[in-house]
């Protein structure tokens, strides 16, 4: 584990409404190793944006982490006060918004954006932080880069300013890049390419990447290891392959039988019936047994087993035995 | 950037130049303030030299031979003999100057506190905009009222006529403040969620460096509609202050004040002495607002 770059240990994310303190995140724990990309996905609502927000410390207020630990190298993170917070996660986190449009400053040009960041994170000169930045851009082609350093946002396209975004991420160097769905707002045709431009970036710089989503064609083409979640819990966590080819826990298979693929034919796509429950009104026993199909009588009171992040594959009384 | 600048600044000068409305009160508000900005160069004599009147010429008609002294004034005389002209150029000169400093003052102190309201939200906003709401319940010019006697009342006595401007411009700026932190803490808070007001966060930025490099130039349109605006009602709430006589002393008097001066005169027959300060007050008051109301049509995305 001293290897990992950030490990997340039985994290709970609290919202203390009127009725009910609900938990959005509920015991969640992963790791994530140097140059490794974990892929997070669930329906919406499954909390994977607050696990997210919950690592860099952004997590608006009623919702806050009620227990468990966040390590980035070796340090404890979550536990940090506010402006010790600060100096850790801007030179270690870098982020990928969803969406291009409102994650840049309209008003300023984008090379001062990139070089007030390096400035701010970097010991380096005015001038190498300017070089810098045109560095940064000509890596996630922008085609002349020293020509649009002056350029403001809305000079660009939706995937060229996505590209400036990820140019901002990583320009700082951090150890790890969350990425919330950063090709949700882009054209299919550029979502391939910024997936692959992320996916190279990190790997040559050994960065470890968190890339929150909801597709799973982005799984399957960019993620080391996945991690499904489903009502604020983690379902399943383990190699892309394994888990794309024998998903153990009922619900995985449920979202890869709903997937559409062209080879099936142009049959009627498959569902999982019924919705994830509202979190106010998670049923009792295992949060999926009323979707279900191999739902027992365990799973009505006993709310599976917790992934520890070590132990286990999928948080299921029934999950298919392991492969290895 | 400078295409695109251009290419903006283009399109601001075709609305403009598009609009007869905007070319006719731009030029009414530039030979009014260029009038009063030059006033000793261009007004006949100083009226506020005694040595340049002469009391013979006192209640001259607009236009016509003084019936002692055969002297001609354009707009006539009141009655110590000082050309109402003059008068006009050098009261606009307070009015303008009051009415700059107070929407200046209303803007810096709106502005600063809609910023912290709409940032920090929760208790420090209801705060903020409870003051507001409450102050927005009384009539604007009883509040500048109320300052006004109130600061009176600390200058002291032999002070008072040279700090009557200044309590002027605090007790309107005081009175203006709350639409500038309305506007202002709505966008804030719109930008606030903004991810890019999150980056900088995440950046490591302290909140005060956010809001004045990420958010305030991104509010800053609408609150500069505002000030606009605001300066005519300024200029019509100094007026008001210095015609109910709480406002510019006889020795500085402002466009209000003359008007003051000129309605006790008006029922014996010398009805130039109120109605040319009058015109001017609302062609500066009218061609001011229509302005304000041009650049809040073109401003407004949401409009074009």
């Amino acid at each position: 584990m001293a290897k990992s770059v950030l490990s997340v240990r039985d994290l709970v994310v609290e919202i203390p409404t009127r009725h009910a303190v609900l938990r959005p995140v509920d015991k969640v724990s992963f790791d994530i190793a140097a140059g490794e990309i974990l892929g997070v996905v669930g329906e919406s609502g499954a909390g994977k944006s607050m696990t997210g927000n919950a690592v860099i410390g952004l997590l608006d207020r009623p919702a806050h982490i009620a227990s468990g630990e966040i390590w980035l190298n070796g340090q404890r993170v979550d536990n940090l006060r506010r402006d010790q917070i600060r100096s850790v996660r801007g030179k270690e986190i870098g982020m990928v918004f969803q969406d291009p449009l409102t994650s840049l400053n309209p008003l300023l040009p984008i090379g001062e954006q990139l070089t007030e960041t390096i400035l701010e994170h970097l010991p380096v000169s005015k001038q190498e932080a300017e070089d810098r930045a045109v560095a940064a851009l000509e890596e996630v082609g922008i085609p002349a880069a020293a020509a649009r350093i002056n350029s403001y946002p809305h000079e660009f396209s939706g995937g060229m300013r996505q590209r400036v975004v990820i140019a901002l991420a990583l320009c700082a160097e951090p150890s790890l890049v969350i990425a919330d769905e950063p090709t949700t707002a882009l054209d299919v045709s550029v979502q391939a390419q910024i997936i692959a431009l992320l996916k190279q970036l990190c790997r040559e710089r050994g960065t470890a990447v968190m890339l929150v989503t909801h597709d799973m064609g982005v799984i399957a083409e960019a993620v080391d290891r996945v991690a499904v979640m489903y009502a604020g819990r983690l379902a399943e966590l383990g190699p892309v392959r394994e888990v794309l080819t024998r998903p153990a826990h009922p619900y995985t298979r449920g979202l890869m039988a709903s997937t559409p693929l062209a080879s099936k034919g142009h049959t009627r796509l498959n569902q999982i019936p019924g919705a994830m429950p509202p979190l106010a009104r998670l049923p009792k026993g295992c949060a999926f047994h009323p979707r279900c199909p191999e739902v027992q009588d365990k799973c009505l009171s006993d709310p599976g087993p917790t992934l520890s992040g070590c132990g286990g594959r999928a948080a299921c009384w029934f999950a298919t035995e392991e492969v290895a | 950037m400078t295409a695109l600048a251009q290419a903006w600044r283009s399109d601001f000068m075709w609305s403009f130049r598009h609009s007869p409305v905007a070319v006719v009160s731009f030029f009414m508000v530039l030979v009014l303030v260029s009038g009063a900005v030059f006033a000793p160069l261009v007004a006949p004599h100083n009226p506020f030299d005694p040595a340049s009147l002469n009391l013979m010429n006192g209640f001259s008609q607009p236009m016509q031979p003084n019936a002692f002294t055969g002297d001609v004034f354009w707009l006539g005389t009141d009655d110590q003999g000082r050309d109402v002209f003059s008068t006009i150029l050098y009261g606009m000169r307070i009015s303008l100057f009051v009415g700059f400093c107070a929407v200046l003052f209303a803007m810096v102190l709106g502005v600063t506190l809609g910023l912290i309201a709409g940032y920090s939200g929760g208790m420090v906003s209801t705060v903020i905009m409870r003051i507001a709401d409450v102050q927005l319940t009384f009539p604007a010019i009883l509040v500048a009222m109320l300052i006004f006697g109130i600061a009176k009342g600390f200058t002291p006595v032999h002070l008072r006529d040279q700090m009557a401007i200044w309590v002027l411009i605090l007790a309107i700026g005081l009175s203006d403040w709350v639409q500038f932190a309305r506007v202002v803490r709505g966008a804030t808070m719109v930008e606030k969620r903004k991810e890019y007001v999150q980056a900088a966060h995440l950046n490591g930025r302290k909140a005060v460096g956010i809001m004045i490099r990420h958010i305030l130039p991104n509010v800053v349109g609408p609150v500069l509609v505002i000030a606009t605006i605001s300066l005519a009602l300024a200029i019509i709430a100094e007026a008001t202050l210095s015609f109910l006589g709480v406002g510019a002393p006889p020795t500085q008097p402002s466009l209000g004040t003359l008007i003051r001066i000129g309605q006790g005169f008006l029922f014996s027959g010398e009805w130039w002495i109120l109605f040319f300060p009058a015109v001017t007050l609302l062609a500066l008051a009218l061609s001011v607002n229509l302005l304000g109301d041009w650049l809040r049509d073109v401003l407004n995305p949401r409009l074009r």
